[in-house]
């Protein structure tokens, strides 16, 4: 059985699995980080939203076998670890906002949010609404008016 | 004025009611101090009946309602629901129910702050196991918790304190009347203080004892009626809450089920079990009722079994059946309208309404873990009716109830999903048919495809009007039968003798216990036909009341066209109920009604009432092409809802902040079902397959602009809250829409009848592999 090393969470992890398994079920199943949420394994609900070297993906659609050595894999487990703070400034506008309900997809959505003002941030220009309307993680509380304050108020202090 | 809403509750000083009433309590025997209390309250009496309009005799939903029903049932079966304080200091509260996202283990806990005098932060609320002695009072369902828990975890509470301030009294010396509490520490007189959790061993019980106690007024609520964000917030942004399928139960492998290609189909053969039980990772293959399940050591390895299966299927309960032949089989099934006797020169307005199937299927899908020894059954999940869970279980497995353990985990939604133990009896089978620990998932594509449904219905109405009244108002609700067997029934039938809707089934008690025309309009009826039960349905959330809501709504502003009134005077003018009328008058004040709009583009208002309490949403709505038109890749865009306006009075809101994102969420929901989401049923299945295929709100669909305002207190007592938003936001997007294009629909979600949008996935292998390109789409 191939063994495949990546970093994640900032410490480095080698694992024993076939290599056209998703990264998602290793996150999950093998190694036990279970932040990134299963909504519907096909790239479309967006719940597992993670960070590759710093930039949204979905491990639900990542063989295993597609990563390299030095790939650094960030889970929500791992978020706040790169801002060096207890929690990271979305996380806290999460909180200020009361924006969760079940919290089955924030993980997800704040994952997509920090990357999302991130990329923004590279063009030079601060999110606007049309930014909003292009976020596709489903919430199926409709927590997505809440969502938009957050990221907006996460922004501020990013 | 009024009415036929309700008197405050007994159990609050109102001015019937001058003097504070006792509750009884008990101290348990226990190692620190366990306080418990029974659920309390009497029935209820409708008060003398005055309206504006033609009065309308009081429906039985105005009399006694589903929450009565609910509440009343839990009277004399609650067992007692225990507040634990700690050595720590700290309390904690197992709540007997199930948390789905609409923050009752919050308000629960703010309950307990309250009458404890101890921090929010100090209170963990766990959600109890099944409890088979509680019967019918562990059933979360028709926003019905906060109703029913409302005083009896305050009551706890309240003798909790009262036995912390006594065992104070005799560490400082002081008279209990000089005592003074703050944040869980009680000072005495002569400044001298101790702790909670000093007292909690002192203070403990070493038999059953009878306590009595007065609870706080309203007017000394510090805790209640305050904004509170959520107790498990940090845990779910940090990734820590944990849902059944992030459980580690030891050797709890993953395991998916092979399901038919048509509804309930049956498994006949399996052609290559060897083949796919020698598959990488893949440890058992098994042949059970609902398919053939799979266990392997993860996810992705049980996806790649199920789609290699060769399974011979069986017809299933609805094959060839299409969307056509049920409205067929409904129209056929409609209870004919009875004009009774009008004047000649009345005029009749008819209507005539389609309610396409909808998917409650929450995002976490229905999962469940189950272990099943000789002997023995442990079960995790998600559950609104744990007991009903414990009992299908053992029946199933052929063991004694006290055998089976039902673990209540925390759930990823539910929208009346998790009403129904369908994954934990399944994950039950499963265990037993491989004599393994098993973490059973369904695939986002089972969930729409296989999962319940809203049932399909239709509503036809028909109002009589002449000189600026109304005559007569009646509806014919006929719908796919809804099962109501997840506790509800055994409910219902428990307390028939006292329900005052007759001899009427299941659902058209339920049906007669939540419908209520809020309005004069003379002579009103409304009533529900069922056919056809080969469907997997459920409740979704708000029941049968978006659809009946929004075909009386739409008529409503067909009225007041013929009146000469628009759609917020003839509301104004018509509404039996002050609480109902106010929020109406605040939607339509802070949405600045009847504002000029551009053409394409229009307002839209309606109200609702249910759960003891009343809502209002106006609407604004864009469908001018340009919006219709936006082009997003695999996603429906349409019209836009680009304002809403809403105000909530549920009588008190013992979490503004909760009720808010209630209301939020219930408003997303009544968008998608005017709009956009529908089950499509071809040829004995349904057509969608994953969330770029039933058409949920997103982001596009979002209205940039929302408004929610909480009433201040009513009633002073609190109704329900998690399904109140979802009515009057469907009929309120409904009425906006018709106003915008100048066209009524006959049919909702308006875009189905349209081109599907989206390409269907097949249905052998019944799920699709997860995609590899994932490396191509980071942003």
């Amino acid at each position: 059985m191939p063994t495949h090393s990546f970093i994640l969470n900032g410490e480095r992890v080698s694992v024993d699995i076939e290599d056209d398994v998703r990264l998602l079920w290793v996150l999950r199943d093998v190694l036990g980080v279970t932040g990134p949420k299963y909504g519907c394994g096909l790239r479309v609900c967006m719940a597992c939203t993670s960070h590759l070297n710093g930039k949204a993906f979905n491990p639900c659609s990542v063989p295993v076998s597609a990563l390299g050595e030095s790939d650094e894999v960030t889970t929500i487990e791992g978020l706040a670890a790169t801002s060096g703070q207890d929690l990271h400034p979305m996380q806290e506008a999460w909180i200020d906002t009361d924006v969760a309900q079940c919290g089955y997809c924030q993980p997800g959505q704040i994952m997509t949010a920090v990357a999302k003002v991130e990329q923004a941030r590279a063009e030079g220009r601060s999110l606007t609404d049309a930014d909003f309307d292009e976020i596709r993680n489903i919430c199926r509380c409709g927590t997505y008016h809440r969502i938009r304050e957050a990221i907006a108020a996460g922004a501020a202090k990013m | 004025m009024t009415q036929y809403s309700r008197p405050p509750r007994p159990e609050e000083p109102g001015p019937q009611h001058p003097g504070r009433r006792r509750f009884l309590g008990y101290v348990l025997a226990a190692p620190t101090l366990v306080a418990a209390a029974q659920i309390g309250g009497t029935a209820l009496a409708p008060q003398t009946a005055r309206a504006a309009g033609l009065p309308t005799l009081p429906q039985p939903s105005e009399l006694y309602d589903l929450n009565d029903l609910l509440t009343d049932a839990a009277l004399p079966t609650s067992g007692l629901i225990t507040v634990t304080v700690n050595a720590d200091g700290t309390a904690s509260f197992a709540l007997p129910r199930a948390e789905v996202g609409q923050g009752i283990t919050t308000s629960s806990a703010m309950l307990i702050a309250e009458e404890l005098d101890l921090p929010l932060d100090k209170i963990t609320v766990t959600l109890a196991d099944a409890r088979p002695e509680l019967l019918f009072n562990q059933l979360t369902g028709g926003s019905n918790t906060t109703i029913s828990t409302y005083t009896p975890i305050r009551v706890a509470a309240s003798v909790a304190r009262g036995r912390l301030l006594r065992a104070a009294s005799q560490v400082l010396g002081d008279a209990v009347d000089t005592l003074t509490v703050e944040a869980g520490v009680i000072t005495g007189s002569g400044g001298r203080s101790v702790g909670y959790g000093e007292l909690a061993v002192r203070a403990a019980g070493a038999g059953v004892e009878p306590v009595a106690v007065t609870l706080k007024p309203a007017s000394r609520f510090t805790v209640i009626g305050t904004p509170q964000g959520r107790i498990d917030a940090r845990d779910i942004v940090t990734g820590r809450k944990q849902f059944a399928m992030d459980l580690a139960v030891p050797d709890a492998l993953p395991t998916m089920v092979c399901r038919p290609p048509t509804i309930n189909g049956t498994v006949k053969a399996v052609a290559n079990t060897a083949a796919v039980a020698a598959m990488p990772g893949v440890t058992d293959v098994a042949v059970v009722s609902t398919g053939v399940a799979v266990r392997a050591r993860t996810f992705g390895q049980c996806v790649d079994a199920v789609r290699a299966l060769e399974v011979t299927w069986g017809p299933g309960t609805e094959d060839g059946r299409s969307d056509a032949d049920v409205l067929k089989e409904l129209r056929a099934a409609e209870i004919p309208l009875l004009v009774p006797a009008v004047p000649l020169l009345a005029k009749t307005i008819d209507a005539d309404f389609t309610f396409w199937f909808a998917s409650n299927s929450a995002l976490e899908p229905n999962c469940a873990v189950a272990d099943v020894r000789s002997g023995s059954a442990e079960v995790w999940a998600g559950l609104k009716s744990p007991i009903v869970a414990q009992e299908a279980i053992a029946a199933e497995l052929g063991l004694p109830v006290a055998s089976v353990t039902v673990h209540v985990t925390q759930s990823g939604g539910s929208f009346g999903r998790k009403l129904f133990p369908d994954a934990a009896v399944e994950a039950a089978v499963v265990s037993r048919a491989m004599g393994k620990p098993v973490k059973l998932m369904w695939h986002r594509t089972d969930e729409f495809r296989q999962g319940r449904t809203h049932p399909m219905s239709t509503a036809r109405v028909r109002a009589t009007v002449l000189l600026g009244q109304v005559l007569t108002y009646e509806q014919r609700h006929t719908s796919v039968s809804t099962d109501f067997s997840h506790g509800l029934g055994e409910i219902i039938t428990a307390l028939a003798a006292k329900l005052p809707v007759g001899d009427l089934t299941f659902s058209e008690t339920v049906f007669e216990l939540t419908q209520q025309s809020p309005y004069d309009f003379g002579v009103t009826t409304q009533l529900l036909n069922e056919v056809d039960t080969g469907f997997n349905t459920g409740s979704m959330r708000n029941i049968y009341s978006p659809n009946v809501r929004t075909a009386q709504e739409l008529v409503v502003d067909r009225i007041g066209e013929a009146l000469g009134k628009d759609p917020y005077q003839v509301r104004d003018a018509f509404l039996k109920d002050d609480r109902t009328r106010a929020v109406l008058e605040k939607v339509a004040l802070d949405g600045s009604w009847g504002r000029a709009m551009e053409p394409g583009t229009a307002q839209g208002i309606a109200i609702h009432t249910e759960y003891h309490g009343a809502v209002a949403v106006l609407t604004e709505i864009d469908c001018r092409p340009a919006t219709t038109g936006r082009q997003i890749t695999d996603a429906c865009t349409g019209p836009r809802v680009t304002k809403v306006v809403c105000a909530v009075d549920v009588g008190l809101a013992v979490n503004p902040t909760g009720l808010r994102a209630q209301m939020m969420g219930g408003i997303m929901d009544g968008i998608a079902m005017a709009l956009t989401s529908s089950l499509h049923l071809t040829d004995g299945y349904f057509q969608e397959g994953s969330w770029d295929d039933y058409f949920y709100t997103r982001q596009w669909n979002t209205p940039p602009e929302l408004d929610i305002t909480v009433m201040p207190p009513t009633t002073g007592v609190p109704g329900g809250a998690g399904e109140f938003g979802v009515a009057a936001a469907m009929a309120s997007a409904a009425c906006a829409y018709t106003r915008a294009t100048g066209s009524m629909p006959t049919a909702f979600p308006v875009n189905h009848d349209g081109p599907l949008g989206f390409t269907p996935l097949p249905t052998v292998p019944p799920i699709p592999q997860s995609p590899t390109d994932g490396l191509d789409h980071v942003s």
